[in-house]
């Protein structure tokens, strides 16, 4: 407490005054006269500046729609998309976590799996940049592949994110069966989509190549369920779950940009984590 | 009040700062907006208190009457492209004020000193104990008072923050770095909602400052400089203006040292 007085006493307060004055005498100054015709000008400015700002948000808002939002803001997507691929880091993986932190996720969408269908007589089929066949497989030819598991959190654009476990093949051992069929380079895309093709998506091949990609096929241990995508589907912690097909019936290589079924609803094609 | 004669202008904020506040105002009213877009996608209010510790809602930080009215309801996607698009301005545009603040040396004005929290408390008593004003006069004071200096440096801190918070749950992945830095994804999202509804406190007390603060500080906001009367008896000094004015006019060198 004595501190205190010590720092409040009159002789403290009005050093500090003078110093305080100091500094403010530094500013410059202005006669009422000048200070006047300057308001006028600031007042006349800011009005018009505010008038544009208005007009300039009126403006994006009354734009012509790219996929469901204004094509400047689908732009601004188009410009991040461009900007996080050249900043990204080859080998940054997402955090990974205990399998004990991981539970069952909630059902979140169910587009594409309207109906329940029989396992046993799936089919995933394989096609190229033209639309040919170039094979089709059962549950085993994935199960025969490096099988891996990884606790990550799946996030989801509306915000929640939950930490689950998935097993399954990686797909970059899976595309690597394509790889002389397509001519020894993979094409810059990937699409699938579910077998009634309700549902599609279009990941970027770099994207599809991350270790964190999964054919999935096991949620906390077990073979999937239905509703969360049987018998297989994408799984992934670097991109939201919109992106993450359930139940995926067809997997095409191509060259052009896929369309996707959240991108033509607004979203962010890229959608990268 | 002085007669004209007795009135000049000291500069009080300079361009850029005056620039980046009005701009910033737009910028961040977009973000806010666009942000509770996204907040309202997930499950009802998920920071909203009640919500899964006693299984019902017994407070919302936005009532459904807001909600609707401001149309944050079912608007994720234009949420995130705005969110996303804007972010980038409220950003840079707070980069740009860092670093004029550092170079102009206008952080002398505003940053906290070693007297700012206690001064900080002084003011408090001041403004909300307004039938006792005499006993608790004003500490001294440059620009800001240790009241101003504390909150402005806060919440600029806070814009800071919230663009960190906001790319750790924009690329959890690929700026996990950052991620990890605030506890994780969950952490990341709670902290950069709970900023938000700070700069909506913080914006509510600005406005009521300001309006007491007079209309010669508001101007000064526009025109950068503010009018002040001048205390004939003290040549070129300058006395505070408006009711401050008067407070120290009947505030005796006795009273004060009664502090």
């Amino acid at each position: 407490m004595s501190d205190s007085q010590a720092n409040t006493s009159p002789d403290r307060d009005a050093e500090r005054a003078a110093r305080y004055a100091a500094l403010e005498a530094e500013a410059p100054r202005l006669s009422k006269e000048e200070y006047q015709s300057r308001s006028r000008r600031s007042f006349l400015f800011g009005g018009a500046a505010a008038a544009a700002g208005a007009f300039g948000f009126r403006w994006i808002q009354t734009r012509p729609e790219s996929n469901r939002i204004p094509d400047v803001l689908r732009a601004g997507h188009e410009t991040n998309e461009a900007l996080w691929r050249t900043l990204k880091r080859d080998g940054t993986n997402a955090p990974t976590f205990a399998r004990s932190a991981s539970s069952f996720p909630r059902v979140n969408g169910r587009r594409g799996l309207s109906e329940e269908i029989d396992l046993d007589a799936w089919e995933l089929r394989v096609e190229g940049p033209d639309g040919e066949l170039l094979g089709t497989h059962v549950l085993d030819d994935i199960r025969a592949l490096p099988f891996h598991e990884m606790t990550i959190e799946h996030k989801c654009v509306e915000g929640w994110s939950h930490i689950v476990t998935w097993g399954g093949a990686r797909f970059s051992d899976f595309a690597d069966l394509y790889l002389d069929d397509l001519g020894g380079e993979l094409p810059r895309f990937v699409s699938a989509m579910t077998p009634d093709e309700e549902y599609f998506v279009g990941l970027d091949i770099e994207s599809m190549m991350h270790e964190q990609m999964f054919l999935a096929y096991e949620l906390q241990g077990e073979a999937l369920t239905q509703d969360h995508g049987a018998p297989l589907r994408l799984a992934s912690p670097n991109k939201y779950g919109i992106k993450l097909l359930k139940r995926i019936g067809t997997i095409r290589f191509t060259n052009e940009q896929p369309t996707d079924f959240w991108f033509e609803r607004g979203y962010d094609w890229y959608s990268d984590l | 009040m002085g007669s004209p004669s007795n009135q000049i202008a000291v500069l009080k904020h300079r361009r850029f700062s005056r620039w980046m506040h009005w701009i910033n105002f737009p910028v961040l009213t977009i973000m806010i907006w666009s942000g509770l877009r996204i907040y309202w996608a997930d499950v009802r209010d998920p920071f909203g208190f009640g919500v899964g510790l006693v299984g019902w809602h017994w407070f919302d930080f936005f009532p459904d009457s807001i909600n609707d009215r401001l149309g944050l309801r079912a608007r994720l996607a234009k949420g995130m492209a705005w969110h996303f698009t804007f972010g980038w301005l409220f950003t840079i545009n707070g980069i740009l004020y860092a670093l004029f603040t550092w170079r102009s040396r206008e952080w002398r004005h505003l940053l906290p000193d070693r007297h700012s929290f206690r001064d900080a408390i002084s003011v408090t008593k001041h403004d909300l104990m307004f039938w006792a004003r005499k006993s608790n006069p004003m500490p001294p004071q440059g620009r800001y008072n240790g009241a101003q200096r504390l909150s402005y440096s806060f919440i600029l801190f806070l814009g800071g923050i919230e663009v960190l918070t906001g790319f750790a749950i924009y690329k959890p992945t690929q700026a996990n770095f950052l991620t990890t830095l605030f506890g994780g994804y969950e952490w990341a999202r709670g902290i950069h909602f709970s900023i938000t509804i700070i700069f909506l406190v913080f914006f509510v007390v600005h406005i009521v400052q300001v309006f007491f603060a007079g209309w010669r500080n508001f101007l000064s906001m526009i025109t950068g400089y503010e009018l002040v009367d001048i205390d004939p008896t003290l040549g070129d000094e300058i006395s505070q203006t408006d009711d401050d004015a008067e407070g120290s006019d009947d505030t005796t060198d006795e009273e004060l040292t009664h502090v």
